[in-house]
């Protein structure tokens, strides 16, 4: 146990933050502490935790993306026009055209980044940019409204009414979500592929040396956000019930945050599956609770600003001293 | 002049070369060298940077191919070049300087990371891992735990992770390029045990350092290159440091004692009882006019702190500190700066030099007031700023506008020193100074330590290879675990008895 804490600190100390949160607004708010607001908080949370576990895997290469979430409008048009052509498809086709088209424009950046050494943010800024323009100039902003019946329809998977007369509900979104959390994990911790991505973002040239093919690292980091972004879009335009061309637009910085805050590191090598999802959990929860509490929501960024900058200044630096026995060092200096 | 060993006969080498050259860009980085290892012998390869020493190596290791016309045997079998794949199989294996290691990742992980290679997919085994890495370790006679990720551990503990991990694939050739550069003498006995106990068990060890003591006290044999020619093999056994220096370098030198007596100079730097709890305690020392005082002692012994705290960047928890008779009480570097005192880092790439500026930007950063002209800075007096320090240090630049980085250790420590010059010193603390210098170039470096303090600068020397300190300071104190222990002259005591002190 001591030796999880000891390698889990942030997880640990996230884990603790929203313990405090929820006990906080469990006794400041009436409506917090119930299972069907809990089961709402990680529906409204899915979409965010499918893309953040996409953007632990680039941040792990030691890459960084900031194009993923108007990637993911991109793929939301693309999929709806192709589902269009193929006359209205099903979750099968829709999903694997999202994740294609996801994985092609995660490809695209890492084609630049690897072909032509531009360094991520650099080439993620620009395809940002480049996804974003086209999209607004095709679309020339429209939204669609008109999807297939199967994309728009809550598929409710399991539902049950509590005692207090709540709800709790699981969706698809909730599902596709576990799915894709466990699939990250496995990747990234059980096979040899996801310890030659932490070995490449922890020292390259290392890497380089025992032969691991950076290339091939770069494209299997940015295929597979890719991937998370495709499927998430299409579970964004299923919750939303439209497509709308920025809906998303913006929605990258705040899952950056969440995966740094779940203890990601920018520059590589660093960072866990539980962590980027306590991240994303306790932004979710902080809104969610300052919702209840009647706090204007424009106070939102700036409250939630605040709780990254101390989690952050917290985990890096001071929560090993906080607490005695997890700064013990049995050897080393 | 290939002088051949006789040390240990006819035995039919493992590892043999012939007719190896190397061109990098028009410049030959190998001449038609040849060099052989025994099994299980420990063989020093010895050269000043950029000798050819690396690249050797390379092309032992596959990562370069040598020109056409190469031959490399080994164990029976002849190649015309290797490749990283074949060195791997057959058992020849690199502990590279900077390690190559993955500080996030797990000891176990790093040990055994040659199972998560592979260019598909398959699941890791971590139980597989731990216990190939608990028996590397085991076969080191060291306990780790396994599941901590590497960044918990000193350097000297990450040092035996990439010997362990060498260790793994059957290793029957393993090569240490300078794997006692950050070791402190303790550290380095052990590792050179490690060595010996690797030879003994049939493994053969190429050592490269620059460190000759430890080179005579290992090696059987010693093979020397300079400017990438083959000097030549010579058995260990009757060598000594001198003998290999000029071998390395070509030239001679002969180290003296430099110390003179300073006392009747007056006194530049004076302190009292100075003390900060679990770094050092009741320091007292004074440095007069024109006079070098080496302070020497293990890693940990507290004498950066020491530094630090004079440099002002550590504030004192008692004691008193006098410049040139006046107390002084710094609240930061800059106050330190201002009132004479320069502080060269022992860590030159990344604390004391910024590396991807120019020679010039590098020099001036510390004295930019210097260069004003109505308030701006001025090309012109950077520009005769910095030609009149790279002349009086003799600097071999090509432009002042050349990034840092494109000189050798050797130059950039000038650099280094003439950055502090530019400032004014009264005192100069030289921490460490010839980390990462060629044995050449430290001898060049001396030379202006000496003539600096003839002008009158009082100077600290901190080395913990004691014959820097005790050839080229004035006075030697000796720091163990935070106090000042010993106080030496080294025209009245001899090397062998500071040595023995220190090394205890």
């Amino acid at each position: 146990m001591r030796s999880f804490v000891r390698t889990h600190a942030t997880e640990v100390s996230l884990l603790a933050v929203i313990v405090a949160i929820s006990a906080v607004l469990s006794v400041s708010t009436a409506n917090f502490f119930s299972l069907g607001n809990a089961f709402d908080l990680l529906n409204i949370s899915s979409v965010n935790i499918i893309f953040a576990v996409g953007l632990l895997v680039v941040l792990i290469a030691g890459g960084i993306d900031i194009s993923f979430a108007v990637a993911a409008s991109v793929v939301q048009y693309g999929t709806a026009i192709a589902l269009g052509w193929i006359g209205g498809g099903g979750w099968i086709s829709g999903l694997l055209i999202a994740g294609s088209l996801g994985v092609l424009l995660g490809a695209t950046n890492a084609f630049l980044i690897h072909r032509f050494k531009v360094i991520s943010i650099v080439a993620t800024i620009s395809t940002f940019n480049i996804y974003f323009g086209l999209l607004m100039f095709f679309t020339k902003g429209v939204s669609i409204y008109d999807l297939p019946d199967w994309l728009t329809d809550r598929v409710i998977l399991f539902e049950h009414e509590m005692p207090d007369g709540t709800w709790i509900e699981i969706t698809l979104p909730v599902l596709v979500m576990v799915i894709c959390v466990i699939a990250t994990w496995v990747l990234i911790t059980r096979t040899t592929t996801g310890r030659q991505l932490y070995a490449f973002g922890d020292n390259p040239e290392g890497a380089r040396r025992f032969g691991i093919n950076i290339g091939a690292m770069q494209f299997i980091a940015f295929g597979w956000l890719g991937l998370m972004a495709g499927i998430g879009g299409l579970i964004q335009a299923h919750y939303a019930q439209e497509v709308v061309p920025n809906a998303l637009y913006g929605r990258e910085l705040d899952v950056l945050a969440a995966v740094v805050l779940g203890g990601a590191r920018l520059g590589g090598g660093k960072g866990s599956v539980l962590g980027c999802v306590l991240g994303v959990l306790l932004i979710s929860i902080t809104q969610n609770g300052l919702n209840l509490m009647g706090v204007s929501p424009f106070a939102f960024k700036m409250i939630i600003g605040a709780i990254i900058l101390v989690a952050i200044t917290l985990s890096n630096t001071r929560i090993e001293r906080l607490l005695p026995f997890v700064s013990q060092k049995g050897t080393g200096r | 002049m290939h002088q051949l060993a006789t040390a240990g006969g006819g035995e039919k080498p493992l590892l043999s070369l012939s007719d190896i050259n190397m061109t990098f860009g028009g410049v030959k980085a190998l001449k038609n060298v040849s060099f052989d290892v025994r099994p299980g012998e420990v063989h020093c390869l010895a050269g000043e940077n950029g000798c050819g020493k690396s690249t050797l190596i390379k092309i032992i290791t596959g990562v370069y191919r040598p020109a056409d016309g190469a031959s490399i045997e080994f164990d029976g079998e002849t190649y015309s070049h290797m490749s990283p794949v074949t060195a791997q199989d057959r058992g020849i294996q690199v502990i590279w300087q900077d390690l190559a290691l993955f500080p996030e990742m797990s000891v176990a992980e790093n040990i055994a990371f040659q199972t998560v290679l592979g260019r598909w997919p398959k699941l890791v085994d971590y139980g597989r891992m731990r216990k190939i890495a608990e028996d590397a370790l085991a076969r080191l006679g060291v306990t780790l735990d396994v599941d901590l990720p590497l960044k918990e551990y000193a350097i000297a503990q990450r040092q035996i992770v990439a010997i362990a991990r060498a260790l793994v694939g059957e290793a029957r050739l393993v090569f240490m390029d300078e794997p006692t550069a950050s070791l402190t003498q303790s550290e380095t006995d052990h590792l050179l045990d490690i060595v010996r106990g690797l030879s003994a068990a049939g493994v053969a060890v190429v050592f490269v350092s620059h460190r000759l003591a430890e080179v005579l006290e290992i090696s059987s044999r010693i093979t020397v290159l300079r400017d990438g020619a083959l000097v030549g093999v010579y058995p260990a056994a009757g060598m000594t440091q001198s003998r290999i220096t000029e071998l390395m370098t070509g030239k001679t030198f002969d180290q003296q004692v430099r110390a003179k007596p300073r006392d009747g100079q007056p006194v530049v730097l004076d302190v009292k009882g100075l003390s900060r709890p679990g770094q050092f305690e009741d320091v007292s020392l004074t440095v007069h006019r024109g006079e070098t005082l080496g302070i020497t002692g293990l890693l940990g012994a507290g004498r950066t702190e020491l530094a630090l705290t004079l440099f002002g960047m550590l504030k004192p928890a008692s004691g008193t500190i006098a410049l040139e008779g006046k107390p002084v009480r710094f609240s930061s570097n800059r106050d330190a700066i201002a009132a004479g005192v320069a502080y060269l880092s022992e860590d030159r790439l990344s604390l004391g030099l910024i590396q991807p500026q120019s020679i010039a930007d590098n020099l001036v950063i510390s004295s930019l007031d210097k260069i004003l002209a109505g308030g701006l800075l001025s090309e012109d007096r950077k520009g005769s700023l910095v030609g009149r320090w790279i002349a009086d240090l003799g600097v071999k630049i090509g432009l002042q506008q050349d990034a840092i980085s494109t000189l050798s250790g050797g130059n950039q420590q000038r650099v280094a020193i003439a950055k502090w010059l530019a400032t004014d010193p009264k005192l100069l603390i030289l921490d460490a100074p010839t980390v990462g210098v060629d044995v050449g170039a430290r001898a060049g470096i001396f030379d202006i330590v000496a003539r600096l303090a003839e002008s009158g600068l009082a100077i600290i020397l901190i080395s913990d290879e004691v014959p820097e300190v005790y050839f080229n300071a004035d006075r030697v104190l000796h720091m163990a675990q935070g106090r000042i222990v010993g106080n030496y002259d080294p025209r009245s005591a001899s090397l062998a008895e500071i040595e023995g002190a220190v090394y205890a």
